[in-house]
């Protein structure tokens, strides 16, 4: 029942984002699914006790993954599918904590929870840049080392043809 | 592709896409990549661009003409991006010639894509507080969060409106969430502060900003990266200023 609120919540909060976004209307539920499955990989896994690092940088790579799917699919840009995606993700609650723990002159916590909130947007930032990197290696191994530009003109040749 | 005067709408035309993106806040190598992609498609081989956060330059070629352009402020709307793309696309696959390629761009910089503002204000307030389910809040603490992250995106809007500057407008935003948070904890309307604010603040993050920040820097664009960064901090100490203020007091 949990599993259900949160991915109802999650795909309405990353939709919400979407029209502030300004993503096409077209789009919008799709920038909700994407932040859906992103968010419930990283609920999964931290209620399994992966640490909350690992856990956003996977949550991270599902979001950019998904987001290419998307991408491809709809032919438009992947980053109108991955900005509203990793939002469920960004700590937010614990940069909170930092602000408030400097604003209180304990600086000991405010470090410590600064740290947290510096690894864990690095690990988005990680995931995102890997699943991109990835994605494009496997294309251009199913692609024969081709480029889209390359394979477009060679299309364009194979039509003059005919 | 001979005559000065196709040089001339090609580079215009080349450089109105590369103003659109960046201004709605495309990442500075999607930005290069989609120009020398559309020159390329009018057969100009040697085209080189320069593009950072607040200028563009562009040139054809090693004997052609360059221009440059400036770039005031930038916002996201992801709507304008992929509207920049399809022509692109549709241009590189010669579908459409290059002067209907520049009247549609010019088309879509007059045009304002973003959906009528009371829906962005609903939106910014749901989204506030689905955050609170998110982060194991109280549900009696949702009504609170609605109006927080309501009237804190209505007051960035207003104030960016008038001022234009976009500091001012975060930090007076923050102040405004921390301050209706506050307020609905001491009548009873709310439990917990901390999740109510965050759920506030959450519309204002600059997660598109952040993003293009790391994505510019691996992909060696060092310099669009530094200052995307150096934006998203002064963004993020906005709102953490503005919510000090009240937690302080």
């Amino acid at each position: 029942m949990e599993f259900i609120i949160q991915a109802l919540f999650s795909f309405i909060f990353t939709a919400c984002f979407g029209v502030i976004f300004n993503a096409p209307t077209k789009a919008i539920p799709y920038c909700g699914l994407v932040g859906s499955i992103g968010w419930m990989v990283y609920y999964i896994l931290y209620e399994i006790n992966v640490t909350e690092v690992q856990a956003s940088f996977l949550g991270a790579f599902v979001v950019a993954l998904v987001a290419q799917i998307f991408a491809r699919r709809f032919k438009m840009p992947m980053i109108i599918f991955n900005v509203s995606g990793i939002i469920p993700l960004v700590p937010g609650g614990i940069a909170y904590n930092t602000m408030r723990n400097i604003v209180e002159l304990d600086y000991n916590m405010g470090i410590q929870n600064g740290m947290r909130v510096f690894m864990i947007s690095g690990a988005i930032a990680m995931g995102l840049v890997f699943a991109e990197v990835i994605v494009q290696m496997v294309m251009r191994m199913f692609h024969k080392g081709r480029t889209s530009m390359q394979s477009y003109a060679r299309a364009k040749r194979r039509q003059k043809i005919k | 592709m001979n005559n000065e005067q196709n040089f001339e709408l090609a580079l215009n035309c080349f450089l109105l896409a590369g103003q659109i993106m960046m201004e709605s806040g495309a990442e500075t190598y999607r930005v290069e990549d989609t120009m020398l992609r559309m020159a390329r498609s009018q057969n100009i081989e040697d085209a080189q661009s320069y593009v950072t956060p607040t200028g563009i330059i562009l040139s054809l070629g090693k004997k052609q003409v360059t221009k440059i352009t400036s770039i005031a402020a930038r916002i996201t709307d992801l709507h304008k991006i992929a509207k920049v793309n399809n022509v692109s696309r549709k241009l590189a696959s010669q579908t459409i010639t290059l002067e209907e390629a520049y009247d549609e761009l010019k088309k879509i910089q007059k045009t304002n894509y973003f959906l009528p503002v009371h829906l962005q204000i609903l939106a910014a307030s749901v989204a506030s507080s689905c955050f609170l389910v998110l982060s194991n809040g109280y549900w009696s603490d949702m009504p609170a969060a609605f109006v927080a992250g309501g009237v804190g995106f209505f007051v960035v809007t207003i104030i960016q409106e008038m001022t234009k500057v976009k500091f001012f407008s975060e930090f007076l935003a923050a102040l405004v969430v921390g301050l209706i948070a506050s307020l609905a904890v001491q009548f009873g309307l709310g439990k917990e502060m901390d999740k109510i604010i965050v759920g506030g603040v959450m519309p204002l993050v600059p997660g598109l900003i952040i993003t293009n920040a790391v994505r510019d820097l691996m992909a060696g664009h060092f310099t669009a990266g530094i200052a995307k960064g150096a934006e998203a901090f002064l963004t993020a100490f906005a709102i953490g200023a503005g919510i000090a203020l009240i937690v302080a007091s």
